[in-house]
């Protein structure tokens, strides 16, 4: 594949970095991610990664965009509330870059459908906002052997970690199963800054393109957490669990899994129930 | 060893059309589709380019081995690529 004087001028500022170069970019027009969420976390992720050429972008949601959600969205505008987040989403990637072949899925992930979804793609990012979908997209992630790179965002806090097959822990190593329904807050209920998201988002993006290069260090093995209040951030090493019950040598976790939906049950006349 | 002349280099990459940085980003894609040893001549402007590109080609672990001026406001510059890091 030979670049045009376009693309060498429009990926100009990633091929002059030793760490990317020629290859590199090559790597991310052929590399493919899948986007789970086209909210406040996928926003940036899908707006970076487009730009940055990675060939194939799949972006999974089954919403509308929504007013509530242009406070932190920015992949959405005004004009696009009450459109699919996917199509909103696509037209915004195809805006930034027409060499980004994107793929929209208008539909919520669940068991049925996360592994022919999710196979295909080199690496997954988790912009999500709930437990069973993170749950499931660790599950599914480990049973096809894909790298993804998990993040949950509320309020002023953030945190993200990468799973790479063979290398370090999954989620469910980390958290286990899900919390009780009602134990901890959603995005909803608790308030999230609009910024938060874009600066956990951006290390997402940031963790897509290192994979897909190769360039640098992952967070594998290690949770990143940023407390924007105290401007702290943190790196925790976390251990693989010996007895995961997915990503283990004996698992008890065979075929992804549904759990109830939290975040979807939520009453929007009725926040305090 | 003999001076190097422009016929003996048989890789040719021109980088009047772009400007900068994509001058030095044409340069290095060319470089990077030849074997460690192979020699290219780099043909650009003068101005920016001359002052700039050989400097960063440099710093990719390059070697420059000469500088011919064209007389026509165009230099042509012999590298010979470096080992792969």
């Amino acid at each position: 594949m030979a670049f045009t004087n376009d693309q060498l001028e429009r990926y100009s500022r990633h091929i002059i970095l030793k760490e990317i170069g020629v290859k590199g970019q090559k790597r991310l027009l052929n590399g493919s991610v899948l986007i789970v969420g086209a909210g406040g976390l996928g926003a940036p992720v899908a707006e970076y990664l487009a730009a940055a050429g990675v060939g194939k972008i799949g972006v999974v949601d089954a919403d509308c965009v929504d007013l509530s959600n242009l406070q932190r969205q920015i992949i959405h505008t005004t004009q696009d509330v009450g459109k699919p987040k996917v199509e909103s989403a696509a037209e915004t990637m195809r805006a930034i870059n027409p060499d980004v072949e994107v793929h929209t899925y208008q539909e919520y992930l669940y068991s049925g459908n996360v592994m022919d979804i999710i196979k295909g793609y080199d690496f997954v990012i988790d912009g999500t906002d709930n437990f069973p979908a993170k749950f499931l997209i660790n599950d599914a992630c480990v049973l096809t052997k894909t790298a993804f790179c998990h993040a949950g965002v509320i309020r002023f806090q953030g945190q993200l970690i990468t799973y790479v097959p063979g290398e370090g822990p999954c989620y469910r190593c980390v958290f286990k199963d899900p919390p009780p329904k009602g134990a901890v807050p959603t995005c909803r209920e608790a308030g999230v800054i609009g910024a938060m998201v874009g600066v956990i988002g951006s290390l997402q993006a940031m963790e897509a393109v290192k994979y897909l290069t190769g360039a640098g260090e992952l967070l594998t093995g290690s949770l990143l957490t940023y407390d924007a209040l105290r401007n702290k951030f943190r790196k925790v090493k976390l251990p693989r669990d010996p007895n995961c019950a997915v990503c283990s040598d004996h698992p008890t976790i065979t075929k992804p899994i549904d759990y109830e939906q939290a975040a979807c049950d939520f009453d929007p006349k009725n926040p305090l129930n | 060893m003999a001076e190097i002349s422009l016929d003996q280099v048989e890789n040719r990459v021109d980088i009047t059309d772009v400007v900068c940085p994509v001058t030095f980003v044409k340069a290095k894609v060319a470089l990077e589709e030849l074997d460690p040893g192979d020699l290219i001549a780099v043909h650009m402007n003068d101005g920016e380019p001359v002052q700039n590109v050989p400097r960063s080609i440099k710093e990719e672990g390059h070697q420059i081995l000469k500088l011919v001026d064209n007389q026509d406001g165009t230099y042509d510059l012999i590298v010979r690529k470096g080992e792969e890091e």
